[in-house]
């Protein structure tokens, strides 16, 4: 089994998964194990299908398996409907009579929790029941629980607290008395000093460093987790943090605060970026540096709500009327997300654009415990006239010519001469005008110059073993993960790989590099339109052999692209 | 502090002559020049329209947006630098059609901002087409048969939802407009202005005569008490034979600056931030 776990706590929307499954995932780290967990959530609050997935090892890991070592079912329908998932030693752990189950099957273990947790006062206290059994199987210490339940009630009554660990307790002493097996005790890791953290989480810690004061959005799975996060920080970092009556007000109000000189950030969704596209042209054509954020879920229109898909490349690509520079980072893992969305705001200021990043609701939500940041390597960097400097000016021109592109920008009250901004097609001092000759530059600043500038900036793509490399498989995004964990599982040829972090401007000149004399090239994407096949052999004229597409809603695991791979002789 | 004279800009002015808009912008530098503030610290933000080119003719900072967006930018605008004077130049059509949900939630922000409507009762720039206040009935090229839609009552509608200023003055009325624009700038809160503009071009109803014999005064008259709402909806409702201008509805509120506390602090936009340290807030996923 390759000291590695996959498990799997499941119940209704309201049973609490949640709250278990960031219990458990604590009391791993504490412990000392590396984790990935991903929830599998319905677009509902109540009754439906929930699940937490859960894998942990002593090294660390950056994807989900398919088969399941262990299910924790809390009620009866999650019984049935991940049977199949079990892995071929796996178990289910159960309340039979609760569940009025009378088949009997090896993978069951059953364990009167309802029964049990009523004895303790309340059948709330399963999960914990739960949790204790699931610790002790694992060959984990008692206290790790004991430690992690309590600063997790730690809001709640004392009574709660102590009943919660008494629950545990119960659970874990059922398990030592009842299951005598050392299948599933696997051997620790040294990850107790990690961050346990998600993707989302690390860019609004990215954006806080990063210096970004002004946060507007609307609310939008999964990018929600970000307004909530930046503010829960609100308050200690002076951000302001607004709701808008909609997207459309949204990105606006972004563009708004940054012509007023903060660093703004806006983030939704799909749906929510519709609405937000002519904003979009407005940040490019009014030359205003602003950060979006685009947590993609499967669409079209409403879509899936909750679960995730690689869908908006394409649409990100293009979205805005009129041309002008843009950049895309897709980050891959959590610590990319976090150093990707600094250089986002850098990137923003200094070229005086838009800069998207670019994720999915399963690299959004999964959690990951990573080593601490290196924060030497945050570095805010400035491309505005300061307000010391901004005495001295005169004659300001919002707009003025430049060789790169970028003009130098003003903040409105710290110049003596106004600013003019404006959507309209405008002359060097921002005023309307319908001339050619000045259309014609004015295009070539905030297109061809930038993006000039942009593709001597770009984040290169982290290749690993291409050369030589029987097959090459590339990726953006979320897929990081999978796609490494892949390549290092499959060992009956020599696999190389490619992830893109950025994916805009397009990295052509170290792509074509890294691709000379590919003998196979894999594009592995989580859309149905294979739309970063479709955008390397735009930039590059480089064919890929095969795209392998996946558009259920659901991420890849391991196990599924590794057998796709190793079909693709 | 500016004169008038220094206000003006180089921008050639794009409006037919004659235009109500004209009024507007007279009106507007008067009040900027008997305003205490330096130019620098006053922002303009607008749509897109023939009411959104204003800013341009006038030598304050200006952020000419999309057509209906010119609020949130303006709200933005305050909540980055709330030291800074923010006013609006808006159309009947952005700021009523376009853009109305944003009219409708920025009263509710009560944000500190002024927000000047030009009523020429059409879209001006399109060349004539209805706009959410066209009179019923009037026929334009894009509505043969006349209007069919009611007009919106924007002043009952600002003062249902909840606009702390809500006034109306007349392009023509230069002394009592700058007046109406000034109470507005110093009224602490989302402050709502329409000013009858006639659109000379497209608007052959509500003319400069159609309105000059309609309108007049309310705040003239001692007995009209502009903090009692009830009395302040009728007067919204006034609209035919009889026009009313000024200040109709009035009373104080408390802002969205002083709601989230960002007048405590400095603007925004001169917080350091080359140095946020967030390892504290590091430990909380330790
Ligand atoms: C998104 C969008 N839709 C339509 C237009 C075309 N458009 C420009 S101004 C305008 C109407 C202007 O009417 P109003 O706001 O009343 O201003 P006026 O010209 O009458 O002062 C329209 C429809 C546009 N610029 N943008
Ligand atoms: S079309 Fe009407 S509103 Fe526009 S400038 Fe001419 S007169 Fe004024
Ligand atoms: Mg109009």
């Amino acid at each position: 089994m390759n000291n590695e776990l996959t498990l799997k706590i499941t119940g209704e929307a309201g049973q609490g998964i949640l709250t278990i499954g960031s219990v458990l995932c604590k009391i791993f780290k504490n412990a000392g194990f590396y984790l990935f967990a991903n929830n599998d959530y319905m677009s509902r609050i109540r009754g439906g299908n929930n699940f937490l997935q859960l894998r942990i090892s002593d090294r660390p890991l950056y994807t989900l398996r398919r088969d399941i070592d262990i299910t924790v079912a809390l009620d009866s329908k999650s019984v049935n409907m991940h049977k199949e998932d079990v892995s071929r030693d796996g178990v289910i752990i159960l309340d039979k009579k609760n569940f009025n189950i009378s088949e009997e099957s090896g993978m069951f273990l059953d364990i009167p929790m309802y029964g049990m947790a009523k004895e303790i006062g309340n059948e709330l206290f399963v999960n914990s029941i739960a949790c204790g059994f699931l610790i002790e199987m694992i060959g984990i210490e008692f206290r790790h629980v004991d430690e992690i339940l309590r600063a997790a009630f730690s809001d709640k009554k004392e009574d709660i607290i102590k009943k919660n660990i008494d629950a545990a307790q119960a659970g874990y002493d059922f398990a030592k008395d009842n299951f005598k097996r050392d299948t599933f005790k696997i051997k620790k890791g040294n990850a107790k000093d990690t961050l346990l953290i998600t993707a989302n989480d690390a860019i609004v810690l990215g954006a806080i460093a990063a210096g970004c004061k002004f946060y507007s959005a609307y609310p939008m799975s999964p990018s929600t987790g970000i307004m909530d996060l930046m503010a829960h920080y609100a308050k200690k970092f002076h951000i302001v943090v607004e709701q808008a009556e909609d997207e459309i007000a949204a990105i606006n109000m972004a563009i708004g605060a940054s012509y007023a000189g903060v660093r703004s950030m806006t983030g939704t969704s799909g749906g929510g970026f519709s609405l937000m596209v002519e904003g979009l042209s407005l940040a490019g054509m009014t030359e205003t540096p602003i950060v979006i954020y685009d947590g993609q879920r499967p669409g079209p229109a409403t879509g899936f709500p909750t679960r995730t898909e690689q869908g908006d490349l394409a649409f990100l690509l293009s979205a805005g009327h009129g041309e002008f520079a843009r950049v895309i980072f897709s980050p891959g893992t959590i610590e990319e997300a976090f150093y990707l969305t600094i250089k986002a705001f850098n990137i923003a200021e200094k070229f005086q654009i838009p800069v998207f990043i670019m994720s999915d609701q399963h690299l959004a939500d999964s959690y990951r415990n990573i080593k601490m940041f290196d924060l030497n390597k945050v570095k805010v960097q400035r491309y505005i006239i300061s307000k010391e400097d901004s005495g001295g000016i005169k004659d300001y021109k919002r707009y003025q010519f430049t060789e790169s592109g970028i003009s130098p920008r003003a903040i409105p009250s710290w110049i003596n001469d106004p600013i003019y901004a404006d959507s309209d097609e405008h002359t060097e001092e921002g005023h309307i005008t319908e001339d050619a000759g000045i259309r014609t530059m004015m295009v070539e600043k905030r297109f061809s110059r930038k993006m000039a500038g942009l593709s001597k900036e770009i984040e290169k793509p982290k290749a690993f073993d291409v050369k030589g490399a029987d097959c090459i498989l590339i990726g953006f995004g979320s897929t990081y993960g999978v796609l490494k964990e892949a390549k290092e599982s499959i060992k009956s040829r020599n696999i190389g790989f490619i992830h893109l972090p950025q994916v805009w401007p397009f990295p052509a000149t170290e792509i074509i590099e890294l691709l000379q004399g590919a003998k196979k090239i894999i594009v592995v994407e989580n859309n149905a339109g294979a739309q970063l096949t479709r955008l390397l052999r735009q930039e590059t004229g480089i064919k890929a052999d095969k795209s392998l597409l996946k558009f259920d809603g659901r991420p890849f695991n391991l196990d599924f692209l590794i057998q796709h791979i190793e079909q693709e002789k | 502090m500016p004169e008038v004279k220094d206000l003006k800009t180089n921008d050639e002015i794009a409006w037919c002559p004659g235009c109500g808009n004209f009024g507007i912008l007279s009106a507007m530098k008067k009040t900027i020049a008997r305003l205490d503030r330096n130019p620098k610290d006053i922002v303009f933000v607008s749509g897109i329209g023939q009411a959104a080119k204003l800013p341009h003719y006038i030598k304050c900072n200006c952020f000419n947006g999309l057509h209906g967006r010119a609020l949130p930018v303006a709200a933005a605008v305050k909540m980055a630098n709330h030291t800074l004077t923010v006013l609006v130049s808006t159309g009947d059509g952005d700021c009523y059609g376009e853009g109305g949900n944003h009219f409708i939630h920025n009263i509710r922000r009560n944000i500190d901002i002024t927000v000047v409507v030009h009523i020429n009762q059409v879209y001006g720039l399109t060349k004539g087409q209805a706009s959410p206040t066209t009179d019923l009935g009037y026929e334009t090229k894009l509505q043969p048969e006349g209007v069919i839609l009611e007009p919106l009552h924007s002043l009952e509608m600002a003062i249902a939802v909840g606009a702390g200023f809500v006034a109306r003055g007349y392009a023509l009325d230069l002394e009592h407009l700058s007046w109406l624009i000034l109470e507005g700038i110093r009224y602490k809160g989302f402050a709502v202005i329409d000013v009858l503009q006639p659109c000379v071009t497209f608007n052959k109803k509500n003319t400069f005569d159609w309105y000059s014999k309609r309108v007049y005064k309310i705040n003239d008259d001692s007995s009209y008490n502009p903090q009692d709402k009830i009395a302040a909806f009728q007067k919204a409702s006034e609209w035919g034979d009889r026009i009313p201008i000024g200040i109709v509805y009035k009373t104080e509120k408390e802002t969205y600056e002083e709601r989230s506390g960002i007048n405590k602090r400095p603007p925004l936009a001169e917080e350091q931030i080359e140095n946020i340290d967030i390892r504290e807030v590091l430990k909380e996923f330790m």
